[in-house]
């Protein structure tokens, strides 16, 4: 493709379940390729806090909705003469091949970079799928559909039993059974037809317990493929692998299977004519040489970004060169930057990929693991041994376990019979409860039999069990430190179990000269020199690779969680910048396989690793770094912040006690009152006494919340006495670890400073939020510039920023959150640290706060005052919820953060940005005209009657403040006219959980649009009222 | 230091590094790594165990050979195994080989050792008191001799007759052959031009085989004379290296050599690359291509010679393998194309 000058490049929207940062990943590698040949890039992503929408990395950037409808105005706009929809997951596929039917490619002359159209088709089409792979000859599930008992029961009697019953097109993908025998079966169908509106059953061989492998195979336009990477599955056949845990390389393959399914997995990639990467996913019997193709994916995804990281070979980028029709061969392997990338790499240690799971934030949700995704994040730990890499990731995932072993769950009161069945269930985290039952007496069979992980890890889980017992009865001697170390165990964990102290155990540790080495990924297990620092520590090595001497270390978010995700990662990136221009070199730490900081060529130093304080301090020492940057580590940042302060390592930027005067509740609040700042009254309880004391004197109701958090972990709203009792219940409080009570302030405003200061002066953008108050900042919708704030109160915000910056001595980025009531700010929380809406803030005004902050730190702001940085367009942010992948969850909004993403946009009006920025967020879609909205809930009759006047027909739930005049419906009535496709929006606000579950849930699980918060929805009826348009322009053009 | 496993005793051998990371059942039955010690990059061997062998036409299908091959085996971790068809660990296994072995080494620290320094001579010792001398260097042994069949040995029942020269062949290459249809008959490493022949054959094999091809001069003058007789000739690593030096070219010691299942090779006439599997530590490079023959294939990475082809004769070389085992199958269809020679000469 010489031919190629401009190319559309399609993001993948907003982070949610199942389609997250590794597409900030895949589309920033792609970006960066495109512009290496010269080639002018667009690209289309409303993601905000990504960094490939910051500003260097497309020419030309759209924040639009990812849909095919937006896509075809900004065709029509810059005339690309290519597009490239394999970097933006199914997003962007799904648009991709939606243009390509509609013959908008054909009309415009685009071409389609990489896997053509009808490939693409083959791969997505479950029937297209199975017909391609039995033409080619690859064994795939037996199945076969029915539509009568006697036929079910003969298709399942010719594929054998166990089988799995799907019942066809049923949405939502539920009604699937297992049937292990024919009575089993047969008292199952009637249940099964009666679901499926077209009377027919799928009847497949069920894989109890068989081992799922992933291969990633690259191919080029010449027809030259190499497997990239093959990923092994701890969790068998039934766990998404987005779910599961997996090691790279495959662990328990012989050659015979390795070769067998890698042979079988470039003939999927030539069936499906791929130009570029694809994913392959395989099952194999645990105990024969049968195996079947499961399913392919013909673009980058979760499991190759995975692969890219796990093995150093830039897949997105190779991919991307070879769309242009570049062979193999010809492009370079830039980690050797001698050998060519038509090679498969050979790795010379294990990485692990570990999911990390927020379910306990959602009320009602069903916690057992399956064929859909869950999990919000996921880290990789490298190792040259499992248990080393197991344990390590275990730490990285930040859920408060030092290890496989030796943890809440392990040292719990819980039985073996309890610990096995929490792995029938499939609860996540299942290795913890291995560790446990097998703590409790279980053999390897029990465990085996109850989780289906291969014996071969479970051997190993079970080793670290024993040698843990061992070294809990009898200490340790100075070799079994040694194997300790070898085995991933942290010095907190040898501390507790040998009853020493930590630091004791880091001494002692240093005086024997046990440390890690330092090794380098290479992709080539050290057959040839690494041009390229991308580095690791392990204890089963006895050489450093490299010598690193550092100035500044930049400690990454880690694993991405409800409340922090990929904004921290623009954060990061944006911070080495800034290093690289103020300071020089930097490097960064970071464990999180999906994020652009841990790429190959953005860091001259990467340490993936664990970002725990013993770790950080080994690769201060090791590395001689003078500096660490926590600032923009989020939660993680935060945690290691003080401890890394107290033993003796430099931080950028505000000094830990100052951060301490802000994070601490008692410190911050004697500052408020000394700096005359107001706040909402509040205290520090620690007995139940004290609760009730504060709430007999301010009234419910009052907000609750534990200290030190990001995204409001246990945050509540609490009401009235019942919920008062009830909260006290859950947690155990003492003095080491009070809540914080404050009044709640109702039917009132939030707003929000996003700054940087130099301890004198300070820069900063103000955001306001559209809903009202008592709903977490991430899942508002915000706006700049502030629209219903006046004058006095922005000015009263200033002030308050400014003061607290110079008396606390804020060196960096910081943001100031107030609630606003009669025009009156109180302040409620402020944060030296980047912020979730930092690159939202940023890219609305046009100044990258984080590369202000190195500036501020470095050289100082040549002011002496608060400047308030404005920007040129409406600019709105909305929320992205995951409620359809959280089965079972209530979709309702509170103090407690429940989204995992955001959009933005800019437009011409506030209704316009407004509009755009909420339709960025799928399942979000204009009601077609004349269709009926469902409107109900506190608040939201305004909201009905603009509907109204809108021309829609506005429907609204009799016992629920009937909206206006609309059709008052039953619960039964309101929850099956959704599921007949009746209705196009739900409008909602507060939680009516005992009266609406099955309203909203129904609405969720049919990815109905869902507006939750009166304020949002007034808003937006009213732009609908206004017509519902919306501009389409290039970014830059807002500001013009 | 490390910790032994397999057998106790004492070996030397040259010490060589593969960066496959599965396969070891495969590898160090390979006769090719004879009077070698294997150090394997991965740091997990021995996941899988090992299984029992299995035979079809007196060929093995899950080994190379009947034996464990190398002198000595490094590794940094030997794990217990979990397999349906393992029978024994690899540390069972190699006692029972009488091979001994060693985990607990930085694996990579050793392989950066050699690949700076070059392929180096390595005593393996469970016993630090046993005195083992260096007074034989690996490039001045003929090892064929040691991994060669006694007698001649028959595989197969098809109508073409294939004779190897088996200088300690694969078994893979075997299967390759037989599964073609072939009758396959092995006959030694050092046996004359008329005893090759004896059977009559429609093509003849020079197999892969250990050690040093500058050290085997009857086996290239016996080349020389069949390919004389003009009839198709496959040669494969150590046969494409004879080919190389009976055709009047040369065969040079690598610094390190290419012992891994991820190389690529680029067939000079396509542009195509594969993925294929290499064990070689001599080399043929572009001035050492003889007269009369072209480069067939060449490791675009270092330009290293993979391949070469008669301008007249129907002599075809690899220096990789085609049968692979352990390793990527993309090239077995260079056997298709020798089989298709054949039955057409």
């Amino acid at each position: 493709m010489d031919d190629v000058r401009k190319v559309l490049v399609i993001g993948s929207g907003p982070i949610k379940i199942a389609e997250a940062a590794e597409f900030d990943y895949s589309g920033s590698q792609a970006l960066k390729a495109f512009k290496e040949e010269g080639i002018e890039t667009v690209l289309v992503n409303p993601n905000v806090a990504t960094v490939q929408t910051s500003k260097k990395f497309a020419d030309r950037l759209y924040m639009v909705p990812i849909t095919s409808e937006y896509a075809v105005k900004v065709i029509e706009r810059e005339r690309p003469d290519a597009i490239a929809i394999g970097f933006g997951g199914q997003t962007a596929l799904t648009v991709g091949v939606e243009l390509g039917k509609a013959g908008v490619l054909r009309k415009y002359g685009i071409g389609v970079l990489g896997t053509p159209i009808d490939g693409i088709e083959r791969a997505l089409s479950r029937e297209k799928f199975r017909e391609t792979m039995m033409a080619v000859g690859i064994p795939v599930p037996p199945s076969a559909a029915a539509r009568t008992e006697e036929e079910a029961l003969a298709v399942a009697r010719r594929i054998g039993f166990p089988v799995m019953m799907r019942v066809s097109f049923n949405l939502g993908g539920r009604g699937s059974t297992v049937a292990w025998s024919e009575e089993e079966l047969y008292r199952s169908l009637g249940r099964a037809f009666s679901q499926s509106h077209i009377h027919e059953v799928l009847i497949e061989r069920y894989l109890h317990h068989w081992r799922e492998l992933e291969y990633e195979v690259v191919r080029d336009s010449r027809g030259n493929s190499v497997v990239v990477a093959c990923l092994e599955n701890l969790d068998p056949m039934g766990v998404h692998t987005g779910e599961s845990v997996v090691i790279a390389p495959c662990q328990t393959l012989d050659d015979y299977e390795y070769q067998e399914m890698r042979s079988s997995a470039i003939r999927v990639a030539e069936s499906i004519n791929l130009i570029g990467e694809c994913n392959v996913q395989f099952a194999r019997d645990p105990a024969s040489y049968s195996y079947y193709a499961i399913e392919t994916n013909p673009r980058m995804s979760r499991s190759s970004a995975l692969a890219s990281k796990a093995t150093g070979y830039p897949l997105a980028y190779i991919a991307a060169k070879l769309s242009l029709g570049y062979s193999l061969d010809e492009v370079i392997n830039k980690v050797t930057g001698t050998t060519c990338s038509c090679f498969e790499p050979s790795l010379d240690y294990v990485a692990i990929k570990m999911p990390r799971w927020d379910l306990g934030k959602f009320d009602h949700v069903d916690e057992s693991l399956g064929s859909e995704m869950k999990s919000i994040g996921e880290v990789m730990s490298l190792g040259r041994s499992f248990e080393e890499a197991m344990q390590k990731a275990v730490r990285m995932l930040d859920i408060g376990e030092p290890g496989i072993v030796g943890g809440s769950i392990y040292e719990s009161n819980m039985s073996m019979e309890d610990a096995l069945n929490s792995l029938r269930a499939r609860k996540p985290y299942w290795f913890l409860y291995a560790a446990k039952a097998f703590k409790e007496g279980a053999s390897i069979r029990d465990v085996a039999s109850a989780c289906g992980v291969s014996e071969f890890f479970l051997f190993k889980i079970k080793g670290l069990v024993d040698f843990y017992e061992k070294m809990r009865g009898n200490g340790l001697d100075e070799a079994e430190l040694i194997e300790a170390k070898r085995l991933g165990f942290s010095d907190g964990q040898i501390a507790k179990a040998t009853g020493i102290e930590e630091d004791d155990v880091r001494r002692i540790r240093r005086k024997l000269g046990v440390m890690p080495s330092i090794k380098q990924i290479d992709t080539v297990a050290g057959e040839q020199p690494a041009s390229t620092n991308y580095l690791y520590l392990t204890y089963n090595g006895d050489e450093d690779d490299v010598k690193p001497s550092g100035g500044l270390l930049i400690l990454g978010a880690g694993v991405f969680r409800i409340g922090v995700s990929v904004e921290f990662d623009w954060g990061v990136v944006s911070l080495l910048e800034a290093a690289r221009e103020f300071l020089g070199e930097a490097a960064i730490l970071n464990n999180n396989p999906e994020t652009v900081s841990t790429d190959w060529d953005v860091a001259r130093l990467l340490f993936f690793d664990e970002a725990t304080v013993e770790r950080i301090i080994d690769i201060v020492e090791k590395g001689g770094f003078k500096e660490v940057a926590t600032l923009v580590g989020g939660q993680l940042g935060n945690d290691v912040a003080k401890p890394l302060e107290d033993r003796g390592v430099k931080l950028l930027g505000t000094a830990g006690h100052s951060v301490d005067v802000a994070e601490d509740r008692e410190k911050f609040s004697n500052l408020l009152d000394s700096l005359g700042l107001k706040q909402p009254e509040w205290v520090s309880a620690s007995s139940e006494a004290a609760v009730r004391k504060f709430v007999d004197l301010v009234g419910f109701p009052v907000l609750v919340r534990p200290s030190y958090v990001i995204s409001g972990s246990w945050m509540k709203v609490i009401h009235n006495e019942a919920e008062l009792m009830n909260l006290i219940k859950r947690i155990r409080l003492s003095t080491a670890r009070p809540i914080i009570i404050s009044k709640f302030m109702e039917d009132a405003d939030e707003a929000e400073i996003d700054g940087v200061s130099d301890g004198k002066g300070a820069i900063g953008v103000v955001l306001e939020h559209v809903d009202e108050a008592g709903i977490h900042s991430g899942d508002s919708t915000m706006t700049i510039p502030n629209r219903s704030l006046g004058v006095t109160t922005i000015d009263g915000m200033k002030r308050a920023a400014i003061m607290l910056a110079r008396e606390i001595g804020i060196h960096g980025p910081f943001n100031l959150q107030f609630i606003v009531k009669n025009d009156d700010p109180h302040i409620i929380e402020l944060n030296l640290r980047a912020s979730r809406s930092m690159p939202f803030s940023s890219k609305a005004v046009g100044v990258n706060l984080i590369r202000k902050s190195m500036e501020a730190i470095v050289r100082g702001l040549p002011l002496d005052e608060f400047v308030e940085l404005r920007s040129k367009a409406w600019a709105v942010k909305s929320p992205q919820f995951s409620w359809s992948q959280l089965r079972g969850a209530y979709p309702a909004l509170g103090p407690e953060m429940r989204s995992t993403g955001e959009a933005a946009a800019l437009g011409l009006s506030f209704a316009d940005a407004l509009l755009k920025s909420w339709l960025s967020t799928p399942p979000n879609r204009v009601p077609r005209k004349n269709g009926r909205v469902l409107i109900y809930g506190e608040g939201t009759e305004e909201a009905a009657r603009s509907m109204a006047r809108a021309g829609y027909e506005v429907a609204t739930l009799r016992g629920a403040n009937a909206s206006g005049e609309a059709v008052g419906l039953e619960i039964d009535e309101a929850v099956n006219a959704i599921k007949e496709g009746g209705v196009e929006l739900v409008m909602t606000s507060g939680d009516m959980h005992g009266l609406d579950y099955w309203i909203r849930r129904t609405a969720a699980d049919l990815n109905v649009p869902l507006v939750l918060s009166s304020r949002l929805g007034r808003e937006l009826a009213n732009a609908l009222e206004l017509g519902g348009c919306t501009s389409v322009k290039e970014i830059d053009e807002y500001s013009q | 230091m490390g910790c032994g496993f397999g057998a106790e005793g004492t070996r030397i051998g040259e010490v060589v590094f593969t960066t496959a990371m599965n396969g070891y059942v495969e590898a160090l039955t390979d006769p090719s790594y004879k009077g070698q010690i294997l150090v394997f990059s991965h740091p997990l061997m021995g996941n899988y165990g090992v299984p029992e062998p299995l035979w079809e036409d007196g060929v093995l299908l899950n080994m190379e050979s009947e034996h464990v091959q190398v002198e000595g085996v490094v590794v940094a971790e030997e794990t217990i195994p979990s397999k349906w068809n393992s029978r024994a660990s690899l540390h069972e296994w190699l006692s029972e080989e009488k091979v001994p072995a060693i985990s607990g080494i930085d694996t990579r620290m050793l392989i950066k050792k050699l690949r700076e320094n070059g392929s180096m001579m390595g005593i393996i010792s469970s016993n630090g008191d046993d005195e083992a001398s260096l007074d034989w260097r690996y490039d001045e042994v003929d090892f064929t001799d040691s991994v060669s069949p006694r007698s001649t040995i028959v595989h197969g029942r098809g109508g073409n007759r294939l004779t190897v020269v088996d200088c300690g062949v694969k078994h893979g290459i075997l299967r390759e052959l037989v599964s073609r249809g072939f009758t396959v008959v092995r006959v030694p490493c050092k046996s004359s031009v008329d005893e090759v022949l004896a059977v009559e054959p429609q093509g003849v094999i020079f197999s892969n085989g250990p050690g040093n091809p500058n050290l085997l001069p009857g086996l290239v003058r016996t080349f020389m004379s069949i390919a004389e007789e003009r009839l198709p000739i496959l040669g494969i690593c150590l046969g494409h290296q004879v080919a190389a030096l009976a055709m009047g070219g040369r065969v040079r010691k690598m610094k390190f050599g290419h012992r891994a299942v991820n190389k690529p090779v680029v067939e000079a006439r396509t542009g195509s690359c594969f993925v294929t599997t290499h064990n070689h530590g001599y080399g043929v490079y572009d001035d050492d291509v003889p007269p009369n023959m072209k480069v067939w294939f060449r490791n675009p990475d270092d330009g290293v010679v993979e391949g070469l082809i008669h301008e007249e004769l129907p002599i075809f070389t690899t220096q990789f393998h085609p049968e692979a085992r352990a390793g990527p199958r993309d090239a077995s269809w260079i056997f298709d194309k020798f089989a298709k020679v054949v039955r057409s000469g």
